[in-house]
């Protein structure tokens, strides 16, 4: 069984249904741990030590969050600048993360076309997760295409539960098999893993 | 001299100080030549004033050197010493042997025997500590190299006076024979063997050391508790006289008694308010001292013997500024730097006039040269703000653009940019969070017990009243930049605001207030930086409590940034209101507009749940 780390990034959390629903969720599975970063860090004062600890206890990290600005809200960059240090994260020749799966959970509103080329934001989702993806590479980690839940204004109540249900699957999924398995690698979207027959 | 005859003369004396002195001042030649000239002018040549009794008041006066031997031993605890042990060792050693070397030499050339040309050396080696920190202070050069060179060769003069003291009694017996015993007074040495005396001195140091430390402390605990100031002043002077007398009977110096004793005394928390007791007292009594040694320039033997006075004045100016020119270029002193620190101190010092006038006491030299000596040094002191602005004018603007000193700085003293007033728990915790980062700061504190406490857990607390402007003055006000006003009785802290005001406009004071009514006088006071003790503990609790039930951290944590906001803009306009109805209603006003605005803020309403 691998463990699990969810990084939970939501300035706003009481008055998001679809993150409560995805919390709601995966908070009772086993080997899962959530770390509510704007609970933990309301002054922004991030415990580093505690932050690296959780870290190297998990071989699975998930960055969940909404995408804001095309980017995580504040304080999960400024996690990414405290807790990835120079000669722990990455650079010499220690790499306290290597070869750790991270990845994505990210929701975000407007049409699911738009992300696509020529259409209103001209890029997939995966090409604003570039940041990240790179992030992940340099401290040699794995990192996966994301879950990502799309048209948030859109959904009612039966959809976001049934997302909830997915992520909740999807991590079941994760923490149960042999991450080498090369379908982790190879989908477009961590949503195919747990597919409904819908195109998201 | 009766009682009527006292009260002339010291119309006479402060007449001609209150005259003097601040017009010196104000023409930039400092205080010291003002009340020589002070003295010069009821002197027996020019109004004839003060005629022979000039030489008791001088006895009289010399008190004052006592009092000022025992501020700088105040002054000068045991680590400020350490840090600046070299410079002090270096300069100062090198300085006094140099100088006393060139002036000997120099005093056999116009004659004198060798003997004689050695004391002279001695005495005239010394600058004056007076005038030197006055004029470097004024233009604002104390924390130069410049500055710290010329302290350090002066704290080393100063400890240097008690060696030449001790050592001019014995050159008394080589030139004069029995001379030294004429005007010897009976004391409890007398006529006890030499192993005995010995004892005898060595007990009473020990005594002075060890009395110091473990039983005038707690005495002045007693005294101060006691919230009776005279009676603080009044064992302040009890103390020194005490030690000088003890001193006298033993047959040591007065003046080293009282330096020891100050030493003593420099770490104790009552330091401060020691100093500001005594101070006026040293003050005037050397102010007195230098009018009588104004009064005592015999001016028809520097009449007599002009020319002799002039080329001694000269040739010891340009002496003492190379000796210590050529030494501030061993030690790497840049250019500019070390002309300033050379020409201050140039002059011959105020203990000159009190070795002086012991020399002619013990019969050790003559008293022609002592007159024309005086004369010289009285004419020496006077030149050097002249000297200095010369040096300023023409030499400075030819070096060129200022070379960076190849040396660091030392700290020279506890000249911290903060004061902070009252150590309770409210400003023992600025201190303790300023103190963690290495700010250090001055801490006062009125309450004896907790002082007292404080200082055995290691903090530097003194104990003083901070309402009083000597009290903040050698608290070191003039150099601080900030002053945290942490009293918690509101009264003295407006009292502690008025002072600085007053006194020190440039201090930025940052002021702990009760409440918000407190925080209104405080603003109509024109103070900016208030802080109401109790606002951010009770949102602290607020943030808490909501957290409790069940709202986010960061959520609670914002709501009572915005509160804490509102609330201080909300606290400006209402503090303008004097009007007690119009002030409850407007206070009625103001918290509906809070809560409007508490309802709409919408902190990332937009990315809630509807992400780009």
């Amino acid at each position: 069984m691998n463990k699990i780390l969810v990084l939970f990034a939501h300035p706003a959390f009481e008055r998001s249904t679809m993150h409560r629903s995805l919390l709601q969720h995966i908070k009772q599975l086993e080997n899962v741990t959530i770390n509510d970063l704007y609970e933990n860090y309301p002054d922004f004062e991030i415990d580093v030590e505690r932050e690296k600890k959780l870290l190297s206890e998990h071989q699975v990290i998930i960055w969940q969050h909404p995408l804001f600005w095309y980017s995580g809200p504040a304080l999960l960059k400024q996690w990414q600048d405290l807790v990835f240090e120079y000669g722990w994260a990455y650079g010499k020749d220690t790499y306290a993360l290597e070869g750790k799966i991270i990845f994505n959970v990210i929701t975000s509103g407007g049409e699911l076309e738009a992300f696509q080329k020529r259409c209103f934001h001209n890029s997939t989702i995966r090409d604003f997760l570039l940041p990240f993806e790179r992030t992940a590479e340099i401290c040699r980690m794995i990192y996966l295409s994301p879950f990502w839940v799309p048209e948030t204004e859109k959904l009612g109540m039966a959809r976001i539960q049934e997302f909830g249900q997915r992520y909740h699957d999807l991590l079941q999924l994760i923490r149960d098999n042999d991450l080498n398995d090369p379908k982790f690698l190879s989908v477009p979207l961590l949503n195919k893993l747990v597919s409904t027959g819908k195109p998201i | 001299m009766d009682q009527h005859q006292f009260l002339i003369q010291a119309i006479i004396f402060l007449t001609v100080a209150v005259i003097f002195v601040p017009v010196a001042k104000k023409l930039g030649l400092g205080s010291v030549l003002g009340y020589l000239l002070a003295g010069v002018v009821i002197g027996p040549f020019i109004l004839g004033f003060v005629g022979n009794e000039g030489e008791n008041i001088l006895h009289f006066a010399e008190f004052g050197v006592v009092l000022m031997l025992f501020l700088i031993g105040l002054e000068l605890e045991p680590e400020l010493l350490w840090k600046l042990r070299k410079s002090i060792l270096g300069l100062g050693v090198m300085q006094l042997i140099l100088t006393t070397t060139c002036i000997a030499a120099l005093a056999m050339a116009f004659g004198f025997g060798w003997q004689h040309a050695l004391i002279l050396g001695m005495i005239l080696s010394m600058s004056s500590t007076a005038i030197v920190l006055q004029i470097l202070t004024e233009k604002g050069l104390m924390k130069t190299t410049a500055g710290q060179s010329a302290f350090s060769v002066l704290l080393f003069q100063d400890v240097a006076v008690i060696p030449i003291l001790a050592v001019l009694p014995l050159f008394g017996k080589i030139t004069s024979g029995n001379a030294a015993a004429i005007t010897h007074n009976v004391t409890w040495v007398d006529g006890k063997p030499g192993w005995l005396q010995g004892l005898i001195v060595f007990g009473s140091i020990a005594a002075i050391i060890i009395v110091g430390r473990i039983l005038i402390r707690p005495l002045l605990r007693i005294v101060a508790k006691t919230e009776m100031r005279e009676i603080f002043t009044a064992l302040a002077l009890l103390i020194v006289i005490a030690i000088a007398e003890l001193m006298t009977q033993i047959g040591l110096s007065p003046a080293l008694g009282a330096f020891l004793a100050g030493v003593v005394l420099a770490n104790s928390e009552y330091r401060h308010e020691l100093e500001s007791d005594i101070e006026p007292f040293k003050g005037l009594l050397l102010g007195i001292f230098f009018m009588a040694v104004g009064a005592s320039i015999n001016f028809h033997l520097v009449a007599d013997q002009k020319w002799s006075i002039i080329s001694w004045v000269l040739l010891l100016i340009v002496i003492k500024s190379a000796v210590l020119l050529l030494l501030g270029k061993i030690l790497k002193i840049g250019a500019k730097q070390n002309f300033i620190f050379s020409f201050s101190l140039s002059q011959v010092g105020e203990f000159a006039f009190v070795l002086l006038s012991f020399s002619m006491q013990q019969g050790i030299l003559p008293p022609d040269t002592v007159n024309l000596m005086i004369a010289v040094v009285a004419i020496s002191m006077g030149l050097t703000p002249i000297v200095m602005l010369l040096n300023e004018k023409l030499i400075l603007p030819r070096l060129g653009t200022e070379v960076k000193p190849g040396r660091e700085p030392d700290v020279i003293d506890e000249r911290n940019k903060v004061i902070i007033a009252g150590f309770g728990h409210f400003g023992s915790t600025v201190g303790r969070f300023l103190k963690s980062n290495k700010i250090e700061a001055t801490y006062l504190d009125m309450d004896s017990d907790r002082v007292d406490v404080l200082r055995k857990m290691g903090f530097k607390v003194f104990y003083g009243d901070a309402s009083r402007s000597e009290l903040l003055d050698f608290a070191g006000a003039k150099d601080a930049s900030i002053i945290i006003i942490a009293i918690g009785s509101q009264e003295k802290r407006l009292e502690v605001v008025e002072t600085v005001k007053k006194h020190y406009p440039h201090l930025h004071m940052l002021v702990r207030a009760t409440n918000r009514y407190d925080a209104y006088e405080q603003m109509n006071a024109g103070l900016l930086h208030i802080y109401r003790e109790t606002l951010d503990t009770s949102l602290r609790v607020g943030v808490d409590a909501m957290s409790l039930l069940g709202y986010r951290k960061y959520t609670a944590r914002h709501l009572a940034n915005t509160f804490f906001k509102y609330d201080e803009q909300a606290l400006k306009k209402l503090s303008a209101i004097r009007d007690q109805e119009v002030y409850i209603n407007e206070i009625r006003k103001s918290t509906e507009e809070l809560e409007l605005l508490m309802q709409s803020d919408n902190q990332f309403s937009i990315h809630a749940d509807a992400e780009l």
